[in-house]
């Protein structure tokens, strides 16, 4: 079989095979609940109301979206310019843990110290990103694995920091750090609603990385440097630099989702807090196709799947597991229909 | 200084290098050879939990462990397949796909592990492969201990680098391998499949990644737990990088990373130790494996037709 | 079938989108005989040797080779059936030997050693035959273009190959290589074998085809043999029609706008540097570039379009010395335009749309952009105006670049880089691949930007355009330049010479 371009993809190419994707997940999804003894309706039904059944659990999902919403970003972004950061795990924890170490004692100005904390938690992450993006510009390393590598790392770094000099020694020896001051918790969004502010700057994150992608020099880029870098450096854009500038937006995007899980919801730093934020965004990333108005719906469907397969779980009896072999399995699917939504397959 | 010595020259030191060197040997080798085809397998992570979990599952549930070890290897190839073909005839990208791969192999040994598990707190245990010591062989002083008292998974991951090492740089099949990794309308132009050489590669290069991962549970540990991988996959891929797509070099590589990881491990018990976070030195191996990155970079030669897919008649 | 036929190929057809690049192609070849397939570039020479060669699958046809049909689009099949080919393109594994390049698919996957002993033997036995010098020890990655050539026909000999395929095998060697090659066909005709020899020179077929074949747009229309015909005749069918290459005016030389003294660049990836090159580019003049692919000319052309500084010697703008850090953007800013060699892969950005590859140099500036922020509006219109100025067929400017034919993509090159009223114009390999009508359009535009005073300097591989379209000629070989040679200064075997690396050592 080979494949062959289509100039001009037909409208039902273009949504309907999008929509097989997720139609695959959903059978899929069915499938395993088949699997695990139970009855695949009521399953998908369990997780459908555990997502967005009630006013808990729509809260709830709003909230799990957000980190999602920020490594999301971060790694839209990078993917972009075919800079493959695969550490927003680590740029996450970086995020969190300056957070904690300019957040626990109050400056007596709140409307100051959040957004100054919340910039050291931005630089705190680029940074992280910008060690790696160096590596490759400089020394032609590939900067998947180092990424990768860092984040086991940075896990280490923090597991090394909560059980020694930022340990709360009120934790009753579990091993988390002091708490960050009351001038530091993000406020609510809306009053008497479980939902903090952090989803907000998420959805504002979206927009100004979706202003900057499709409206800026700089966006332009970016892309350009993404799509063919040869190209790019012959025009004059200077693609070492960009990509510079394309790590610090994604590495200081990935911090914020720690910034906000600390500053909005845990209040602490600890080894669990990110469940793997930071990798779940690249099928945030993907499946919103790296557009970043795409992320914060993908990011809450991503989201409703985690939180619904949770509850989902605890009546049915389903492993939780589940929602990540869904999402691996709808990142893969979508992949597939988005390629061959641009080629068709011929056989011989 | 003393003490660092005590340690370097204990036999009981090398055997552990070796030890930590055979799943890494395993899945570097399964690794190269998707790289020698121009497939980068990021699938490496996740395919090494499924080989890990696979292997004792089958284990505990009744089979003998050599079975285990081909449970390990078939599930590996299973998601190789999954893997090779919507990277090689599909041609989509192989970071996506790779990570995709490690998120879905990991999430399913996750699953299914819980679905035939539910109760268990402690993980349940098998009993593993044991030391074999070669007669005659074990008897050397020093080097007897160090080399040729290991379990038979480890004699087999030096024999699978050998097979490797020989398939590719010595027969018609390792040499098409290579081309279609360097040049695959070279391979092509002689009638070769390119499809079908990096497909085979891609599926057989998992199964060795999955016994890899298997080693773990079969022969290092003898019980699964989830997160026992723990990075080892991404540190192959450096390895090979370290190697210069060489498999000898590569398992000199793993072997000189595995020593340091067992010194690091006997480090803690000296004064040293007492000092220094353990943190730091469970960091090194990810570090040294960054270090090996850097300084290998410039000077392997990368098979040309890495990471870019081959669709037969285009113009 | 008559007895000496040894491959007929029936009524083939091959279309590609919305081009039918094979029309109802037929063709016979006899054993022991030359046969030259002639054509402008876009004929569908190359595509029907790729149908012939399986690579492509046929729409329509049918292909005989010893009397036995062939299945379609299996390279395996035509290989086994005593076919081989040279591509234009080398089909070579850079980082394995020769020996390893010439073994690739001949053994069983599956036996067990590659036996590299004997075949050692076998290559050096038919490179001592055929006039084939090559080391098979050495990698594929160190060899000249012309050793490239010599390991891919040892390919197909290896194989005992009976039908040779070539396809414009002497665009890469020059005159006194491309004798040797004949040299070797001549062994290999002697022997028994047949050739199909793909070109659009017309005095190599006459030197060497015992009968010519012509395609134009995907039609056969014309089989004469060569004795019978003569160049002018060829050509005549190859554009369809009497040909007439337009007398180019001389040019009103002004003062040197760019300057290079004696540049040297470093070696690399086997590509010669400059070697102490100097090259004054004036006003108002074309200044042609002639010599084989490979011998400096990407070194050159990176010196100008701001990819690589000078390691030694200088490189002057007007009377001012370029700056030390000297980049692609520097270049632009300093009013060098640059056509690239490679549109698709350096001169566009595929997935990108006209508008957005029509900014690609000058996005960064207003109106385009300003204060970071970029003004769409304006860019669609810079795009719409090169469309309708330089005639950019397309569907519009939010199109993607990629469905764009070659002669519209290097247009919108050409308008880019034209409205930025440049000073000094690259043009490397301008009309590589075009069409006759694209061409000319092509070589207007650069002579009409010479009238207005600009300095050109064209690189080209092909000597008729630079011969045609010069007002000054240097040759370069192994990153040498000859000194300046006006118009008609020299003839065409002067220049092949040169191109061979004669003469140049006591000229340096």
């Amino acid at each position: 079989m080979r494949l062959e371009p289509i100039a001009n993809p037909s409208a039902l190419r273009r949504f309907g095979l999008p929509a097989l994707a997720l139609i695959a997940t959903v059978i899929a999804a069915s499938l395993l609940a088949l699997i695990a003894g139970a009855n695949p309706f009521a399953t998908l039904g369990l997780i459908l109301e555990g997502a967005a059944g009630s006013r808990f659990a729509l809260l709830e999902t709003l909230n799990r979206a957000t980190p999602l919403i920020f490594t999301g970003l971060a790694v839209a972004v990078a993917f972009r310019a075919k800079l493959w950061n695969i550490g927003a795990e680590a740029q996450l924890y970086a995020g969190a843990i300056v957070t904690v170490v300019f957040g626990v004692t109050s400056w007596g100005v709140a409307w100051l110290q959040l957004p100054v904390v919340a910039a050291i938690a931005v630089a705190a992450g680029a940074l992280v990103l910008l060690g790696p993006v160096i590596l490759k510009t400089r020394f032609g390393v590939d900067e998947v694995v180092t990424t990768l590598l860092l984040n086991f790392v940075m896990l280490l770094f923090v597991s090394y920091l909560v059980e020694g000099p930022m340990k709360d020694p009120a934790g009753m020896g579990w091993p988390k750090s002091v708490p960050v001051a009351k001038d530091l918790r993000l406020p609510r969004l809306i009053e008497g609603l479980r939902l903090h502010w952090g989803f907000g700057l998420a959805l504002i994150a979206a927009v100004l990385v979706w202003l900057i992608e499709t409206r800026t020099v700089l966006g332009y880029r970016m892309r350009a440097v993404g799509q063919n870098p040869q190209a790019a450096r012959f025009a004059g854009i200077p693609v070492n630099r960009v990509l510079v500038q394309t790590a610090l937006i994604s590495g200081g995007l990935a911090a914020l989702a720690g910034f906000s899980e600390v500053a909005g919801l845990k209040g602490h730093l600890s080894r669990d807090l990110s469940p793997g934020f930071g990798y779940t965004g690249i099928i945030v990333a993907m499946l919103a196709l790296l557009n970043p108005l795409g992320v914060i719906l993908s990011a809450l469907f991503v989201a409703g799947v985690f939180v619904g397969a949770d509850s989902m779980s605890r009546a049915a009896g389903v492993p939780t597991y589940i929602a990540d072999i869904l999402l691996a399995l709808s990142l893969l699917f979508m992949v597939l229909a988005i390629s061959l939504t641009h080629r068709r397959v011929v056989w011989r | 200084m003393s003490a660092l010595w005590e340690i370097l020259l204990a036999a009981s030191f090398w055997a552990a290098a070796i030890r930590i060197a055979s799943p890494l040997i395993f899945a570097t080798m399964g690794e190269l050879i998707c790289e020698r085809a121009g497939v980068l397998n990021l699938g490496i992570e996740g395919i090494m939990v499924m080989g890990a979990f696979t292997g004792w599952f089958a284990v505990y549930l009744g089979l003998p462990l050599w079975l285990g070890v081909a449970v390990a290897f078939g599930s590996g190839m299973a998601f190789g397949l999954l893997h090779g073909i919507l990277t090689v005839p599909f041609g989509l990208s192989q970071h996506v796909v790779g990570l995709g791969i490690t998120l879905l192999a990991t999430a399913t040994a996750s699953f299914t592990y819980r679905l035939a598990l539910p109760e268990v707190t402690s993980p349940p245990r098998i009993e593993p492969f044991q030391p074999w010591p070669i007669p005659g062989l074990s008897q050397i002083p020093f080097f007897g201990e160090a080399l040729f008292s290991q379990t038979p998974l480890t004699y087999a991951a030096f024999v699978t680098a050998a097979l490797v090492a020989w398939v590719l740089m010595r027969t018609p099949l390792g040499l098409a391998i290579r081309a279609t990794g360097e040049n695959p309308a070279a391979a092509a132009a002689q009638g070769l499949s390119v499809t079908g050489l990096r497909l085979g590669a891609v599926v057989v290069g998992s199964g060795l990644m999955a016994v890899g991962g298997a080693f773990l549970t079969l022969s290092a540990f003898s019980s699964f737990f989830f997160d026992m991988v723990n990075g080892r996959g991404w540190i192959c891929i450096a390895l090979v990088v370290f190697g210069a797509w060489r498999p000898g070099k590569a398992v000199l590589g793993a072997l000189l990373f595995a020593a340091f990881d067992a010194l690091q491990v006997r480090l803690q018990q000296t004064p040293l130790g007492a000092v220094l976070p353990y943190q730091l030195f469970l960091a090194l191996p990810y570090l040294l494996s960054i270090l090996a990155l850097v300084l290998m970079s410039r000077r392997a030669e990368v098979p040309q037709a890495l990471m870019s897919p081959y669709n037969k008649g285009e113009r | 079938m008559s007895p000496t036929e040894v491959l007929r190929l029936d009524r083939i057809s091959k279309r590609f989108g919305a081009l039918l690049a094979n029309d109802d192609l037929s063709l016979a070849l006899r054993a022991g005989e030359v046969v030259a397939l002639l054509g402008e570039n876009g004929a569908g020479k190359t595509t029907l040797m790729n149908v012939l060669f399986g690579q492509y699958v046929a729409d329509g046809g049918t292909i005989t080779a010893f009397g036995q049909p062939l299945p379609p689009g299996n390279p395996r099949a035509a290989l086994a059936a005593g076919i081989g080919m040279v591509h234009q393109h080398f089909t070579l594994a850079d980082h394995l030997t020769v020996l390893e390049n010439i073994l690739l698919g001949t053994r069983s996957l599956w036996s067990p050693s590659l036996d590299l002993g004997a075949a050692r033997v076998r290559v050096v036995q038919l490179a001592d035959q055929f006039g084939l010098a090559v080391d098979p020890g050495a990698r594929v990655g160190s060899l000249s273009v012309g050793e490239r050539q010599r390991v891919e026909i040892l390919k197909a000999l290896y194989r005992d190959a009976r039908i040779l395929i070539l396809d414009e095998p002497t665009a890469v060697l020059t005159p006194q290589e491309a004798d040797a090659l004949f040299a070797t066909l001549r062994k290999m005709v002697a022997d028994g074998l047949s050739i199909i020899f793909i070109s659009h020179k017309l005095h190599e077929v006459m030197a060497i085809a015992d009968r010519c074949l012509v395609l134009r747009h995907g039609k056969m229309v014309g089989d004469v043999a060569t004795a019978a015909t003569s160049p002018d005749a060829l050509a005549a069918m190859m554009v369809g029609g009497e040909v007439h290459r337009p007398k180019v005016a001389a040019g009103v030389a002004g003062p040197a706008l760019m300057r290079l003294e004696a540049v040297t660049t470093p070696d690399r990836e086997g590509a010669p540097g400059l070697k102490a090159a100097s090259l004054s580019l004036h006003a108002g003049q074309i200044t042609g570039i002639a010599g084989v692919s490979g011998n400096g000319q990407a070194a050159l052309s990176d010196i100008l379009s701001g990819l690589a500084a000078p390691a030694s010697g200088r490189l002057m703008l007007g009377e001012a010395p370029a700056p030390a850090r000297w980049t692609p953007a520097g270049a632009l800013s300093a009013g060098v335009g640059r056509i690239p060699e490679d549109r698709h892969k350096t001169g566009t950005i595929a997935d990108f749309t006209l508008t957005e590859n029509a900014v690609l140099e000058t996005h960064a500036r207003a109106p385009f952009s300003r204060k970071g922020w970029m003004d769409w509006r304006a860019a669609a219109d810079h795009a719409s105006a090169i469309i309708a100025k330089y005639d950019v067929r397309c569907p519009g400017p939010e199109a993607r670049i990629r469905l764009l034919s070659g002669g519209n993509m290097q247009k919108l090159i050409l308008g880019r880089v034209l409205e930025a009223a440049p000073g000094v114009i690259l043009a490397n390999q301008p009309v590589r691949g075009l069409d006759i009508g694209a061409i000319a359009y092509v070589h207007g535009q650069l002579l009409a930007a010479r009238d207005r005073g600009a300095a050109v300097l064209l690189i080209s591989e092909d000597l008729d355009e630079v011969m045609q379209l010069s007002d000054v000629i240097h040759v370069m070989s192994e990153g040498r330049l000859t000194p300046p040679l006006p118009r008609g200064a020299a003839t065409m075997a002067e220049l092949g010479l040169w191109m061979a690396g004669e003469g140049f050592d006591h000229a340096a």
